[in-house]
């Protein structure tokens, strides 16, 4: 084990991989990053790139023998990777949370959403019922739902999916953790409700000077929200760099897919600019070279490196991290002179 | 949808409004039954050319002669119309009805579901009879088949693939294939005949005469028809179970912080259950409409083995008495089903 | 050295079981080694197999203990008087008395009746008309009172004249001289029933239409046994039966349990032919077959009241296992299994092709379906060898093994006109297995000579009413082969055979003389029988109908059937009455 981390949260060379009869699937396959209190990460990706598994590691859900963990988590000066599956359970729920998406499946259909909070908080609170139900109707209230008294002791079929949401990250917020982790919160909402939740996540992770990591498929999610973004491709990070960094200078190609392929406002949310064609790539059989090659437009400027090696995570300037075989010169050309004047003539 | 009824807790009026008009839907059904029945053992036989004489033939003598066979048909009313008799066993149930015994009549009140053809006996107070062996049958065996049913498939889930799994789901494949038959003449003959720890076959004794006989002698029926059941809860529980712990609020419970064991018990167990309490309910209706194959193999004197009996010996008022009582009880287990679901699961109303 | 001691041992061995074998041999012929017995720890001479046949087993005076039965079915009624179930009229003496009974021996004494209610047999009118039955004094029922001659009179007349009491035969409406006599149950005067007179409280007068010989016979059916008219509930009556016998009831639940105890007011110097050794008898209704044989060998129950014998599972135990086959008896059961050739239908209309037939059959092989030698003696006779007055012989002998004379059948066939044999239909009950098994036996028999039978299977419900027994049907269809079974309600040579073999009791339905025999000579020598009142005399002619009958070549027995009982260590005074067929249940006691 290397040096603890200085940061409230950091990955260093995170692999999960999962053995199974076709093979060994590289979920996560050597991710690093760190998080700082009060900051947001937004990891972005295809689904199957590896996103979820990510954040299900972190909260040590995969530590039931299934998989294979390597690396190192720090959160708060504590490794986790190492530490007892018992010792990372008393974490969950307290120290780090989690907003699943679509909260109708992952809310328990028999228990009312009142009952769900209560048990939550009364895990990591010796509290009576009582307590603990009142606690829950604020938490309720907090998060923006009408009445909570009276909603308290609906069941989760009861509820609007925004209203189901709320409740959702009233229950992850129950026990004001300092990690925060919120995978596809808005998917299965409206616009209007999509940024209603936005809203309220930032405004409850200022209130409570939480670390927090939005994960999407969506980079219009993340683009308010996040300090620093993370893009994922084949359980590997492809380029990470702050909000401006990701926006303004994306310099790898699945970036630019990503960016061309965001549903907006004044567009039909079916259309897409720049539809990223073919497949996410098989995370057992990775392509040789570069696993985004066979999708990628540009992989022919090479020079044949991208079918061959590798390409490694370098850092382009000030933070702003690329994993890609072009040439600075060339990808900074590409966006400049192919991309940028696309998305900006629509 | 704030101010409506929660359906989660079905308020009194909306579960007496259900009751009532299923209980309606099941005179209805009881009655179909009924005709059906009866059209099974009348209109059919005589369909294919039986005449009243040919099946009053049936319950007389040996060599009765022409004139005992047709006081058969006369005090039985086989020649009368099919509507005719199914009209006077209706009005039995309702009124009741006499029977000529001889020298006297016997009086059968309300319900009188007739009597038998064979031995003259009045079918009621005989279901009521054999009700409590069939009872004492079916429900001690379901509290072992759910019990060890349950807990097999649970821990063959939590330990899928291994060993304990294995050997768990080879037994239980083996229990649903083994008839009850030979698996009760193999207990009995290793338990009772070889080792004498169990009483051997007819042993039954009413619990209000003998409770510690009463025990003994259904320990190995318990078990023989417990064996077939468990072997098929813990298949569908070890299945259910498996999909359960993949569903998306298994994750978020575990993600709470909770125990693996309260994960388990509390939010995966309740969801497994529900499917199979549903099956349970009418497994269990099922049977107390007797359980013709332990009951016949241990020579338990019960609702099956009445049946069964009756239906060999071609006796319609016995075969519709039963008939009609186990019709009764799977009704009766669906309606119990039907709102203990709804007390179970929210999302589920009564309508 | 070692050796030597083990042959040394060994030879100890075999003398020890050629001492105890000959002990047993002699039952009870005492005085043998005495080193030996200590070994065998005083057990009981160990009875062989079908030693209940020839001689009481397990004599005891012990009484005492709980004799149970169980049995498979239930019974039509355990009412004396409206049952037909050869065990019951068994058993049913265990608590009713008729006129007469069978003595109580093992072999051919026990089929000779004896005095039971009466005190002696029937006195016969100069015309054969009138029976006289003079009962023995002091006899009481189970409450005390005194049986009384109007009782026997009543149980006739409730037994033979009602719609409600269908189950038993009807003998005496059949011969009694009772006019229109309406029953007691729609003519509550008894003494409208002019068939039986009772001159005093003592004496039964039976009033006949035509002579009949062997009335005794008919008063030792268990329906001549007394019922008072006050304690008559008709139906109802097999719940409440009234004892004249050594047990009375105690409690009955029909179709489940029947319970007696011992009958204080019975008394043993009335009653030459009955036991009282257990103090209680437990008989329990719907038992399962199988697991009746395995509670027989584990000694949990006594008797499978039924009396016919193991189930299959049971039969390969007792055959595997020497030691089970002694605690087994082989007896006889009043039935003949067998074929009738229809007269009327070709071209068994043609006696030599019934001989052909006869000849044809591998009786080896038919009488495999009943289970082997242990299921029956191949048959040769309409009577059976336990029917009084059954002589053997043998018209058509197939070959010394049985297995047929084809040579002869030949002939026969050529004969018949059909050298090379013909196609004829054999009509069976399609749902008793047995029963297709012997048809298809048969089947590959007679293919031998050319003979193609086709099976043809009919219900067993209807076989007698619509199929079979219905002449109209038999000769429509060209049933020329009926595979069939009779056992007689008495054993003698008329109760076996007037049904089968009268051309007169040929019926449009519900006929047994399905081979439609219509001989002058059998029809008058039952006549002559059933007026000759010297028994010696009487059972010459049943001898001879018998032989008239297999003249005809019409009847071919398969078997006389027997069954295999078991007979469990604990049971006392066992022996097999020749009569049922079975143990003789008023015998039987329990090992405590």
């Amino acid at each position: 084990m290397t040096a603890p981390s200085e940061s409230f949260l950091e990955l260093r060379d995170l692999r999960i991989h999962f053995p199974t009869e076709d093979g060994l699937v590289k979920s996560v396959d050597g991710l690093s990053f760190k998080l700082d209190r009060g900051k947001t990460l937004g990891i972005v990706g295809e689904s199957g790139s590896g996103k979820s598994v990510t954040s299900l590691g972190i909260l040590g859900l995969h530590k039931d023998g299934r998989a294979k963990i390597s690396g190192e988590i720090w959160l708060d000066g504590e490794e986790l990777v190492t530490a007892s599956q018992d010792h990372v359970r008393t974490l969950r729920g307290k120290k780090m949370a989690m907003i699943f998406q679509d909260p109708l499946s992952a809310m328990h259909p028999y228990y009312s959403v009142g009952s769900q909070i209560v048990e939550a908080y009364r895990i990591h609170h010796k509290v009576g019922k009582a307590v603990a139900r009142k606690h829950a109707i604020d938490m309720l209230g907090r998060v923006g739902i009408p009445q909570p008294d009276r909603r308290v002791d609906d069941y989760p079929h009861q509820f609007s999916g925004g209203m189901r949401q709320r409740a959702m990250i009233a229950m992850a917020l129950s026990c004001d953790p300092e990690l925060l982790i919120a995978d596809e919160p808005t998917t299965a909402l409206d616009v209007t409700v999509q940024a209603q939740i936005l809203d309220l996540m930032t405004d409850l992770q200022r209130e409570f000077d939480s670390a927090l990591i939005v994960i999407t498929h969506d980079l219009g999610v993340v683009a308010e929200l996040s300090d620093d973004i993370l893009v994922m491709y084949g359980g590997k990070c492809v380029e990470y760099g702050s909000a401006e960094d990701i926006f303004y200078r994306p310099e790898h190609p699945y970036t630019w897919g990503l960016l061309g392929s965001m549903p907006r406002l004044d567009r039909e949310p079916t259309e897409r600019l720049l539809p990223i064609k073919g497949t996410p790539p098989s995370l057992i059989n990775v392509p040789p070279g570069c696993a985004f090659n066979p999708r990628c437009g540009y992989a022919g400027r090479t020079r044949g490196r991208s079918t061959s090696q590798v390409p490694e995570l370098l850092e382009t300037e000030g933070g702003h991290l690329v994993r890609c075989h072009l040439p600075r010169a060339e990808r900074r050309s590409v966006w400049e002179n192919e991309i940028k004047p696309m998305m900006e003539s629509t | 949808m704030p101010g409506s009824d929660p359906p989660g807790h079905p308020g009194r009026t909306i579960v007496v409004a259900f009751i009532v008009r299923r209980v309606i839907a099941a005179v209805l059904m009881l009655a179909v039954v009924s005709m059906a029945t009866f059209a099974i053992f009348f209109l059919i036989p005589r369909a294919l050319g039986q005449t009243p004489e040919g099946m009053a033939s049936r319950y007389v003598g040996r060599d009765a002669t022409p004139e005992a066979i047709q006081g058969a048909v006369k005090r039985l009313h086989l020649d009368d119309p099919l509507l005719v008799q199914y009209g006077r066993f209706a009005k039995g149930i309702v009124a009741g009805q006499d029977y000529s015994l001889g020298p006297k009549k016997a009086e059968c009140p309300a319900p009188c579901f007739g009597f038998s053809f064979n031995n003259n006996q009045p079918v009621w107070p005989t279901l009521l009879d054999r009700l409590p062996a069939t009872l004492s049958l079916a429900l001690g065996a379901a509290v072992i088949w759910l019990v060890t049913g349950v807990s097999i498939g649970v821990v063959s889930a939590l330990r899928r693939g291994s060993v304990l799994d294995r050997a768990a789901m080879t037994v239980a494949l083996a229990g649903v294939s083994l008839p009850i038959y030979f698996t009760g003449l193999v207990s009995l003959s290793v338990f009772a005949y070889t080792l004498g720890i169990f009483p051997g076959g007819g042993s039954y004794t009413p619990f209000t005469e003998n409770p510690v006989m009463w025990f003994q002698a259904l320990v190995l029926p318990w078990i023989t028809l417990a064996f077939l059941y468990a072997a098929l809860y813990a298949r569908l529980t070890r299945a259910g179970m498996l999909e359960t712990m993949g569903e998306d609020y298994i994750r978020t419970a575990r993600a709470k912080g909770l125990k693996e064991r309260t994960v388990v018990t509390k939010h995966a167990l309740r969801a497994t259950l529900t499917p199979i309490l549903t099956i349970f309910g009418l497994d269990l209706g099922l049977l107390l409409g007797g359980a013709v194959l332990t009951e016949s193999t241990f020579s338990i004197q019960g609702i099956g083995k009445l049946v069964i009996d009756a239906i060999r010996g071609n006796d319609l008022p016995v075969v519709l008495g039963v008939t009609l009582f186990a019709a009764f009880f799977i009704v009766l287990a669906n309606l119990i089903v039907d709102v203990l679901y709804a007390v179970v699961d929210p999302r589920v109303r009564l309508s | 050295m070692r050796k030597t001691n083990v042959l040394a041992l060994a030879a100890l061995g075999t003398a020890l079981t050629m001492g105890l074998a000959a002990c047993g041999g002699t039952a009870g012929g005492g005085g043998n080694t005495s080193s030996g017995n200590n070994a065998t720890g005083g057990a009981a001479p160990t009875a062989k197999h079908n030693d209940a046949y020839t001689k009481v087993v397990n004599a005891s005076d012990a009484k005492g203990g709980t004799l149970k039965f169980a049995l498979s079915d239930e019974p039509d009624s355990m009412d004396p008087g409206n049952t037909y179930y050869a065990w019951n009229w068994n058993f049913s003496r265990l608590y009713a008395r008729p006129l007469l009974t069978y003595a109580a021996e093992p072999g051919d004494a026990g089929l000779k009746l004896v005095p039971d209610l009466a005190e002696g047999p029937g006195e016969a009118s100069a015309d054969g008309k009138t029976w006289t039955y003079k009962l023995k004094k002091g006899i009481k029922y189970d409450d005390g009172t005194e049986v009384k001659a109007a009782d026997v009179k009543y149980a006739i007349a409730r037994s033979n004249f009602t719609d409600e009491l269908t189950d038993g035969p009807k003998y005496f409406a059949q011969y009694l001289d009772s006019g229109g006599y309406k029953g007691p149950y729609k003519d509550k005067n008894l003494d409208d029933f002019k068939g039986v007179e009772t001159p005093d409280d003592h004496t039964v007068v039976f009033k006949l239409k035509a002579p009949f010989s062997e009335f005794d016979f008919l008063v030792a059916n268990p329906q001549s046994a007394p019922v008072p008219q006050a304690k008559d509930t008709g139906v109802d009556y097999e719940k409440t039966v009234v004892s004249t016998g050594p047990y009375k009831f105690e409690s009955h639940e029909v179709g489940k349990q029947l319970n007696l105890v011992r009958n204080e007011n019975w008394d043993q110097a009335t009653d030459t032919t009955r036991k009282q050794m257990p103090d209680r008898i437990e008989v329990q209704f719907k038992q399962n077959a199988e697991d009746i044989d395995n509670r027989l060998m584990a000694g949990q129950i006594h008797v499978d009241l039924a009396g016919t014998g193991l189930q299959s599972a049971g039969r390969a135990k007792v055959v595997q296992d020497p030691a089970k086959k002694d605690s087994t008896d082989n007896p006889f059961t009043p039935f003949n299994r067998y074929a009738m050739m229809s007269t009327k239908v070709k071209p068994f209309d043609n006696i030599d092709c019934r001989k052909a037939v006869q000849y044809a059959t591998d009786k080896v092989a038919t009488q495999a379906p009943w289970g082997g030698p242990l299921g029956g003696d191949i048959g040769t006779t309409a009577m059976t060898p336990t029917t009084v007055g059954y002589k053997q012989f043998d018209l058509y002998p197939n070959g010394a093994d049985h297995k047929g004379d084809l040579t002869k059948a030949k002939e026969h066939l050529a004969a018949c006109g059909q050298p090379n044999g013909f196609e004829a239909n054999v009509a069976v009950r399609g749902d008793r297995t047995k029963e297709v098994q012997v048809a298809e036996a048969l089947q590959a028999s007679l293919d031998r000579v050319g003979i193609k039978l086709t099976i043809k299977k009919y219900p067993s419900g209807d076989w007698s009413a619509q199929y079979a027994g219905k002449p109209d049907f038999v000769h429509k269809n060209n049933l020329g082969i009926m595979i069939a079974g009779w056992g007689a309600d008495w054993p003698s040579g008329f109760g076996f055979l007037s049904q089968i073999v009268d051309g007169r009791f040929i019926k449009a339905s519900g006929n047994y003389n399905m081979m439609e025999l219509d001989d002058k000579a059998v029809n008058e020598l039952l006549d002559k029988g059933i007026q000759t009142t010297d028994s010696a005399a009487r059972n010459e002619i049943w001898a001879e109908v018998d032989k008239k009958v297999m003249e005809s070549a019409a009847f071919m027995s398969f078997v006389y059937e027997k069954t295999l009982i078991f007979r469990p260590a604990n049971l006392t005074n066992v022996y097999v009455h020749p009569a049922y067929g079975m143990y003789d249940y008023t015998w039987l006691g329990v090992k405590q």
